[in-house]
Parts: C-alpha cells; structure tokens; sequence
C-alpha cells in the first residue's frame, strides 16, 4: 500500500536552523515542508523588499537549503514545499537555484506560486467591489487605506499540486494557508479529488499537526519533564490513501508523539472545532479519532469535512505608530512596589519633558503580571521591570527610549540590568483580517 | 487532601488569532469531560479573566478529544505587535487557567491523569 511522509522541519521563521536537515536525514521523508510566515511577517518582508527590490523572502530558508543539498543527493526523491518565498517567491528562487546549481543538481526543478499578493491591485479590487471589511470589527478598508503596506490572500493547495504536476522537486510559495503545504503533496500523490471533503479535511488535519514544527512532538506539551526536549524530534505524517495517517517523529530523537502531544495541538489557535476553514476544505476536528499504536505514534482517523468556502482569507497589515519596550532588574526588598514606582518616575519624567506616550503599559515580571490580575499576588524577590509605550509620533517613544538609563543612577537602589542599550524604537504593523471572493483572485504557478 | 487545580483533570494549550485568543482544555477521563462541560462555562472563564477583559468567551466542544474549546475575544490588547503586554499572543493564558483551585468533587479520583510513564504506556 502506498504511504506518502510528509515531515515537517520549520514552524516559523525563527525555528531550529538544524531541524530540518535532522529531519530530512533520519525521517525517510517524501517531503520536507517549511513553514515561515507568521500573521505579520508579511509586513516585515513587504518593507524589506520596498528597500531592497531583490529582497523579501524568508532568508532562512537559503541556510537551510545550503545544509540540505548533500541529502538531496543522497535522496534525489526528496521534495521540498516551503512558503519562504513571502513577498518575494521569485527572488527567493533565483538564490535558491544558485544554491543547487552550485551543488551540482543542476537538474532539479524549483517552481514559484505567487498570486497571493493582492497590493498591486488593491484600488482596481475596491473599484469592483471587493471591500475587506474588517473581519473582527466590521470597519471598512477606507479607515486605513493610506497605511496599508501588505495585503495578502491565503492560497489553497491547488497550485502547489500544479507545481508538483509539472515536475518540480521544490516549490516556493507566497502565502498559502499553512496546511496547504501539506495537502498540496498528499493531493498530487493519491490524486484526491476536489470534491472529496473527507480526504482533503484529512490532509488538512495532518497539515495543520505538523505546521508549527515540533508542537506537535511534545514542544507546548503540559507533561514536558515527561520526555527530553533538547533534541526534540520534528513531525511527520506517514499517509494513506484513505486519508488515515500516522503521525510520528524520527526515531531516536527527542520528544514525544501520544495522544496528549497531538490533541494539544489539534486544537492550537482553533476557534469552533466542528468548522476549521481553509482554502480548499472546512476540516470538522470533532470527527478525529486518534489511538496511540506504540511508542511516539499515534493514528488519525475518520475525519470528516464540508465543501469549502467561496472566499479567500487576506492578511493585511498597516503602519499604526511606533512602540518601545525597555527593560530593567529590580531588586527587593519590596521588589514589585519599587519597580512600580521606578514606571512613575519615567512618565513623570517625561510629563515634566512635555512628552506624554498615547498608550502605556506596565510590567513586573516575576510578580504575575504576564497575565494580570489573573496570577497569584506573591512577593518576589526580584522582578522585571518592562515598560512599553506606542505613539503616533515617533519622537515621543525616541524620548521615552531615552529615560530608561536615568534611573540607574537617579532611581532606588537593586536596579540594574541595563546592558542592552536605549531600547530599540520600532514601528507598529497592525493586522487586519479580511476576506475576498475567490475568483478575485488568480494563482499562478511558474517553473523556472 | 490539599486543594486540586483545574491542572490535576485537565491539560491544555492556548495561542492567538488576531487579537483573540483561545485556550483549549482537555480532560484526562470521560468523568472529567463531565466536569468541565457542566462546570467550566464561558462565564466562569469571562470572570476569571475579567482582568484582561475580554469583550466576550464562547465556548465549543471536542467530545472526541474530552476537550472544551475557549475563544476569548479582544482579550490580547491589540494581539502580536500592537500589544504592549509581554504575551502578546496568549501563550500563558492557558498554564493560567490550569491554576484555577477546584471546588470539592466527589468522584474527582475518577478524573486524575492515569498512572504511567507515558500515556501510551498506559
């Protein structure tokens, strides 16, 4: 019977840069996906490339590639799927093409999806009719129009199969919906239908176990001292035909795949379990049934899906000000109140300055305060002061950047901590969730 | 007996959508499914966490997996990057709710994590 892995070695641009060669060498992968944009990373790589025509992709996955060429010539069967391509699948490719060419796998084909970004097209999409209403809070587009830097439709998997279809051995996407990466491979494999609900909820369900990496293998896990995280191994889903997979981990590695690991991760950043919506398929998760057939396996079953969608999820980002964030140690006794106290000597500082931050937040870590109000009160003997501020109005968070030095020598005694600098002024992207009819839209697919 | 935790029926995770977050917990036994679909209301999660006000809790359910699914909406101050909170994207927010002390339940052994190294095992 054929099964086809998929595995899975970067949950976001930011993840172990070795994972995914330790994945790729002992996983007896199919494929190897890499997963590297996170809601706002667009908006990141939207400026980078404003400066830098050349520019805008996720570079990590250069390295990566860089670690990977000696596999893929031990393993001229391994695919590679990735949304590295961000704002720039293009770019990311040239450099991508240079990496293979120079390890002498001249042969293997790199295809791009691109389509996603909606930017260039924006005032002829408004001009139909499209509004991007505000999905969260019904405002309309025109609110920030001015400000946008990003705007972004989650691609389903129908180009990546395209792109495997026409022979590529890597593909490099924009934005696409983070399991797609998967779906994609599973779908050209079997050659599941387009309206078969069932397999392509399936497909989604491994995709969306194994998209943040090595949640799904005991990262996040509640029982973490259960297992040893240090070597953590990345995720794989070993699939069938039917749509059942296996969902599993190198052997050897670090780590644990059971029942807890993976319905943990079932249910990460979900809303309404019974309807998870993606491009190509609404995924019912209340039909999974998961049983753990040895040790770090555990086989998922009898998913159930529904006839996707019309629309496309957008992602847009806009500027929205400028935020700083400093940090410093308090030393008790009375560590809390002191550090408290030490936030009021900076604004009142910075009033007498006739500088007064828009929005203002303060922090003492240590002290409950990373959810307040919610943790135990209890009296540490040190904590972490972190003030933040964002403004409209970048000279105001400069100046408050400034005011963090002074109380080293000019506040109580047991504070220090300050060795990072002034802390660092950066500007605000907000998020703005939207959705667009789908033959607004146009994917496309491009063999180099 | 000491005073049990939500921790010691259940085990969970949370993350961010936006600027909503949700926080799903998962119950070791059937007997503790019971538990938390009787007991562990939107409003009780509303109130717990009326300090990061959310503007409002729904709740769903995961009977296959002895899960409730919490959404807690506008609760992250902005979510990732406009957030000037440490977690901007609710990554505490479930360890939090595990802390919650349970009230006396009569069948709660019925309810513990089973015994074993690793569950499979189990």
């Amino acid at each position: 019977m054929k099964h086809v892995r998929i595995g899975n070695g970067c949950g976001f641009w930011g993840d172990n840069l070795d994972a995914p060669r330790e994945l790729a060498e002992h996983g007896r992968l199919d494929y190897l996906t890499l997963e590297y944009l996170a809601e706002l990373t667009m908006s990141i790589l939207a400026l980078q490339k404003q400066r830098h025509p050349e520019a805008g992709y996720a570079s990590d996955f250069l390295d990566v590639l860089q670690q990977l060429v000696s596999i893929l010539k031990c393993q001229p069967q391994l695919k590679i799927i990735t949304n590295a391509g961000g704002m720039n699948p293009y770019g990311c490719a040239v450099r991508a093409r240079a990496i293979l060419d120079q390890a002498g796998l001249m042969k293997r084909r790199i295809a791009i999806v691109h389509g996603d970004d909606l930017l260039p097209h924006l005032d002829e999409l408004l001009a139909q009719g499209h509004a991007f209403t505000n999905l969260d809070t019904g405002e309309p587009l025109s609110t920030i129009r001015e400000r946008i830097v990003s705007v972004n439709a989650y691609l389903g998997c129908q180009p990546i199969v395209t792109a495997l279809q026409q022979g590529a051995d890597i593909v490099i996407t924009g934005r696409v919906a983070d399991a797609s990466l998967t779906l994609g491979p599973a779908v050209y494999e079997f050659g599941w239908h387009w309206d078969d609900w069932d397999r392509l909820a399936a497909g989604t369900v491994a995709g969306h176990l194994i998209e943040c990496g090595a949640q799904a293998t005991g990262g996040l896990w509640c029982h973490w001292q259960e297992t040893d995280l240090a070597l953590v191994g990345y995720p794989i889903a070993d699939i069938e035909d039917s749509g059942a997979f296996l969902l599993t981990k190198p052997p050897g590695s670090g780590g644990a795949v059971n029942r807890e690991t993976v319905a943990e991760q079932l249910l990460y950043e979900v809303g309404d379990p019974a309807a998870y919506l993606t491009p190509d398929v609404v995924a019912d998760f209340t039909s999974v049934q998961l049983s753990e057939c040895g040790r770090d396996e555990v086989r998922i079953t009898g998913v159930r899906g529904q006839p996707a969608t019309d629309s496309y999820k957008v992602s847009i980002a806009y500027r929205d000000g400028w935020t700083a964030s400093g940090t410093l140690v308090i030393a008790g006794p009375e560590a809390a109140p002191k550090a408290r106290r030490c936030s009021e000597f900076i604004f009142e500082r910075l009033r007498r300055a006739g500088v007064s931050p828009a929005h203002r937040h303060t922090e003492c870590l240590g002290a409950g305060d990373s959810v307040p109000g919610v943790l135990p009160i209890v009296d540490a003997p040190e904590v972490v002061l972190r003030v933040t501020v964002r403004d409209t109005d970048r000279a105001v968070v400069e100046r408050f950047a400034k005011e963090f030095a002074p109380l080293v020598t000019s506040g109580p005694p047991g504070v220090t901590g300050y060795t990072t600098g002034r802390p660092p002024v950066r500007e605000v992207f907000a998020y703005w969730p939207a959705l667009v009819d789908k033959n607004a839209v146009a994917a496309q697919v491009h063999i180099q | 007996m000491d005073t049990l935790h939500l921790s010691d029926i259940a085990h969970g995770r949370s993350g961010d959508k936006g600027n909503h977050a949700n926080i799903a917990v998962l119950a070791y036994t059937a007997a503790g499914f019971d538990w938390l679909r009787q007991h562990l209301t939107a409003e009780v999660v509303q109130h717990y966490f009326q300090s990061l006000n959310p503007s409002r809790v729904i709740r769903y359910e995961a009977a296959n997996l002895f899960a409730v699914n919490f959404v807690l909406q506008d609760v992250l101050a902005g979510g990732a990057s406009r957030s000037l909170r440490v977690d901007t994207q609710g990554k505490t927010l479930a360890l939090a709710l595990l802390r919650m002390p349970l009230p006396l339940i009569d069948n709660v052994s019925s309810m513990l994590r089973p015994k074993g190294r690793t569950p499979h095992e189990r």
